[in-house]
C-alpha cells in the first residue's frame, strides 16, 4: 500500500539522518516531477550522497519519509529498486570483468527479461559510446572517463523510471563531461533524473530545476531562472575603471542609480592604474546605455570596459549558501551578548 | 530465487578465477596429502587400532584453519573496500541473498577440496598390490562418517569465515578473525573442558554444554559410524544463526 499519489517520481518528506550526534541531513522535503531532471548541488559535506543514498534505500532514514513513484522507500525498498537507477559516488565497480560481462550480470540482477537483454546491453553500449571501445575491455583496464560510462550504463540498463546520478562528471575532462551531458539530455523526458554535481555550469545547461543543500538544509530550489529572480533580482555590470570607486558611486546616487559596488581587485590591479568592479542595481531593466555615458562624463573616472554581468548558478549557489550561514549566526533571542560573540569566534575557527 | 541463482553463479565464478583460492585448495591438498602418508606410514609399521580414515580424518583441523579464512576472507571485505557491496545493494536483492550466496559459493568449493582429498585412499588402493588394502582404506562406514562430519562442521566454519569478512574492510585482518575463530571454537572449547573442574557449581551444567559445543566428540561419533542430531541441529542452528548476523551487518555496513 502506497501513502501517496504517484503524481511526484520523488518525494521526500522531512528527511533526516543522523551520523552519531551530528545531523547530516535535517528535515528535507522536496518534490520531482516525471520527466524532470533536477540538479542536486551544495558543498562538500553539505548531505547531497547522505539524500541521495537515502532515497535509494541504501540508507535508512531516522526520521521522516521518502517515495519513488509512489512506493515507500522504507516500507518496500526491494521495488523501489526496481524503480531506480543509481550510479553511487565514486562508481564502484569489480576489476576482474569485462565490460559486456558486467553489464550481462547486472542486467539479470536488475530482472531485465531474458528476450530483451542482449538487445537493451547493446542500446546502453551504444548510447554510452562504449560499444565499438570498451565492450570487451576488463574494467580494472578502463580509465576514469570510461569506468563513468560504465556506470551510467548500468545506471540506466533496465530503463528505470527514476535515476539518480552522484556526481557523474566528477574527474572527467572537458570531451567526457560533453558526452555525459548529450546522455543526460537524451534521458529527459524518458526518466526521472537527479543528478548532484559540482560542475554548476553542466548542471545549468542538463537541468530544469536545482535544489541547494547545505549544511544538511535546503537553502534554495527551482529553476535557476527563479533563483536569478530571488537572489539576484536586479541587474549587474562589470566595469573596467581608473579612479576612485567611491567617486563612481555617489556618481551613480546623483544620477538617480542607487548600487552596491562589489570591489573583487587582485593585489596586481589595485597597484595598476584600472580595476575591475562589480556593480549591482536593484533596478532590472537595461542600464548599459546610461551608465556607460555617466562613468564616462564623470570627472576622475576612465572606463576601459564594460559589460552586462548574467548571474551564473554559481553566484546563485554562493548566494544560498551564505545566507544560509548568515541565518545560523544571527543570534536567537535567548543567547546573550557574550554568548553570540563566542558562537562567531567558534565558526570563525 | 532468479536473483539468487545469478549472484550463486557470480560468486562461484569470482571463486573460479581468484588465485588464492587455487593457493589455498594446493596447499590443504598438500597437507591433507601429508597427513593421509603418515597415517599410512604408521600403519605401515604396526597395527593399529583404529581404522586409517579415522586417524585421517582427525587432522581435519590443520586444513580447515587454513582453507577456510582463505576461500572466505575476500568475500564481503574486499567488495565493502572496493565499494561494489553498495552497488550491488541498489539492485533489488536483499542483503540475505548476498551473504547465502557467497557463503554457498565458498561452502561449494571447500567440499570440493575435501572431495579431491579422496583420491588418496583409491591412489593408494590402486598403486599397493597388496589386496587387504581395499576393505581397510576404502571402508564405507569411517569414509561416509568422516565426510559426514567434514561437510556439517565445515557449514558453521564456512560461516564463520564470512561472518568475519563482513565486519572489516581488511582482507587481512578478515583472514586473522577467521582464524582465530575456528581455532577458537574447535580448541577453546577442548581447553575449557580441561579446566572446567575449577568452575565449582557450574561444573555439571558447563560440562553438558561444552560436551554439545566440543568438534572432536562430533569428529569421534561420526567417523566410527554414530550419525548423532544433536551436532548436526549444533551446526545447522549456529550456521543460520551467524548468516542471519551477517546479514545484519552487511545492511548496517553497505
Amino acid at each position: 500500500m502506497t501513502l501517496s499519489e504517484p503524481t511526484h517520481s520523488i518525494e521526500a518528506r522531512g528527511l533526516t539522518k543522523f551520523f552519531g550526534a551530528t545531523a547530516a541531513v535535517k528535515n528535507v522535503s522536496f518534490e520531482i516531477a516525471p520527466g524532470e531532471v533536477v540538479g542536486f548541488l551544495g558543498p562538500n559535506g553539505a548531505g547531497k550522497s547522505t539524500t541521495l543514498r537515502m532515497l535509494s534505500g541504501l540508507l535508512r532514514a531516522d526520521h521522516g519519509e521518502a517515495y519513488v513513484n509512489g512506493i515507500s522507500v522504507a516500507r518496500n525498498p526491494t521495488n523501489v529498486k526496481r524503480q531506480l537507477g543509481f550510479m553511487p559516488e565514486n562508481n564502484p565497480l569489480p576489476e576482474d570483468l569485462r565490460v559486456i560481462e558486467y553489464l550481462r550480470y547486472r542486467a539479470r540482477l536488475k530482472d531485465v527479461p531474458s528476450k530483451e537483454r542482449a538487445k537493451r546491453i547493446d542500446e546502453v553500449l551504444e548510447a554510452c559510446d562504449l560499444q565499438r571501445t570498451a565492450r570487451r575491455k576488463l574494467i580494472g583496464s578502463l580509465s576514469k572517463g570510461f569506468r563513468q560510462r560504465v556506470g551510467l550504463a548500468d545506471a540506466i540498463l533496465s530503463k528505470p523510471a527514476v535515476t539518480i546520478l552522484d556526481e557523474p562528471t566528477i574527474g572527467l575532462d572537458p570531451h567526457q563531461i560533453l558526452q555525459i551531458r548529450k546522455l543526460i539530455e537524451n534521458l529527459k523526458g524518458r526518466t526521472t533524473v537527479m543528478l548532484s554535481s559540482h560542475i554548476l555550469s553542466e548542471v545549468e545547461i542538463s537541468c530544469d530545476r536545482v535544489i541547494i543543500l547545505n549544511r544538511g538544509v535546503i537553502v534554495a530550489s527551482g529553476a535557476p531562472e527563479a533563483l536569478r529572480h530571488e537572489f539576484f533580482p536586479g541587474s549587474r555590470y562589470e566595469a573596467e575603471i581608473a579612479g576612485d570607486p567611491e567617486t563612481l558611486i555617489q556618481s551613480m546616487s546623483a544620477a538617480g542609480f542607487e548600487c552596491d559596488l562589489d570591489d573583487p581587485a587582485t593585489k596586481e590591479e589595485a597597484s595598476s592604474d584600472f580595476r575591475k568592479v562589480c556593480l549591482n542595481f536593484k533596478n532590472k531593466d537595461d542600464l548599459s546605455e546610461q551608465l556607460v555615458k555617466r562613468i564616462t562624463s564623470t570627472e576622475g573616472l576612465r572606463l576601459k570596459n564594460f559589460n552586462s554581468q548574467p548571474v551564473k548558478l554559481e553566484d546563485i549557489f554562493l548566494a544560498a549558501t551564505r545566507r544560509s550561514w548568515e541565518v545560523e549566526m544571527q543570534p536567537t533571542p535567548s543567547e546573550t551578548p557574550d554568548e553570540t560573540e563566542t558562537n562567531k569566534e567558534d565558526a570563525q575557527g | 530465487m532468479r536473483n539468487f541463482t545469478v549472484l550463486l553463479r557470480h560468486e562461484l565464478r569470482a571463486l573460479w578465477i581468484n588465485p588464492a583460492t587455487y593457493l589455498a585448495a594446493v596447499l590443504s591438498l598438500l597437507m591433507l596429502g601429508f597427513f593421509y602418508y603418515i597415517t599410512i606410514a604408521e600403519y605401515a609399521q604396526a597395527a593399529q587400532s583404529e581404522l586409517p580414515n579415522a586417524r585421517f580424518f582427525r587432522f581435519f583441523l590443520f586444513p580447515v584453519v587454513l582453507l577456510v579464512p582463505m576461500l572466505t576472507m575476500k568475500s564481503i571485505a574486499e567488495e565493502r573496500r572496493l565499494g561494489t557491496l553498495q552497488t550491488l545493494m541498489t539492485t533489488p536483492i536483499g542483503p540475505t541473498a548476498v551473504v547465502v550466496s557467497k557463503f554457498l559459493a565458498a561452502y561449494i568449493f571447500y567440499c570440493a577440496v575435501w572431495g579431491v582429498a579422496l583420491a588418496y585412499p583409491l591412489l593408494t588402493v590402486l598403486v599397493l598390490p597388496q589386496a587387504d588394502l581395499r576393505p581397510l582404506l576404502l571402508e564405507p562406514g569411517s569414509l561416509l562418517g568422516g565426510y559426514f562430519f567434514i561437510t556439517t562442521s565445515g557449514m558453521l566454519f564456512v560461516a564463520l569465515g564470512i561472518f568475519t569478512s563482513s565486519l572489516t574492510r581488511s582482507q587481512l585482518i578478515a583472514g586473522m578473525l577467521s582464524f582465530s575463530a575456528i581455532f577458537l571454537l574447535i580448541i577453546g572449547v577442548t581447553a575449557i573442558e580441561h579446566i572446567a573442574p575449577g568452575l565449582g557449581s557450574w561444573k555439571q551444567f558447563s560440562g553438558e554444554a561444552l560436551a554439545y559445543l566440543q568438534t572432536f566428540d562430533h569428529y569421534e561419533d561420526a567417523v566410527h559410524g554414530m550419525i548423532d542430531l544433536r551436532p548436526l541441529i549444533y551446526y545447522f542452528s549456529t550456521t543460520a544463526l551467524i548468516l542471519a548476523l551477517s546479514s545484519l551487518v552487511v545492511e548496517a555496513k553497505s
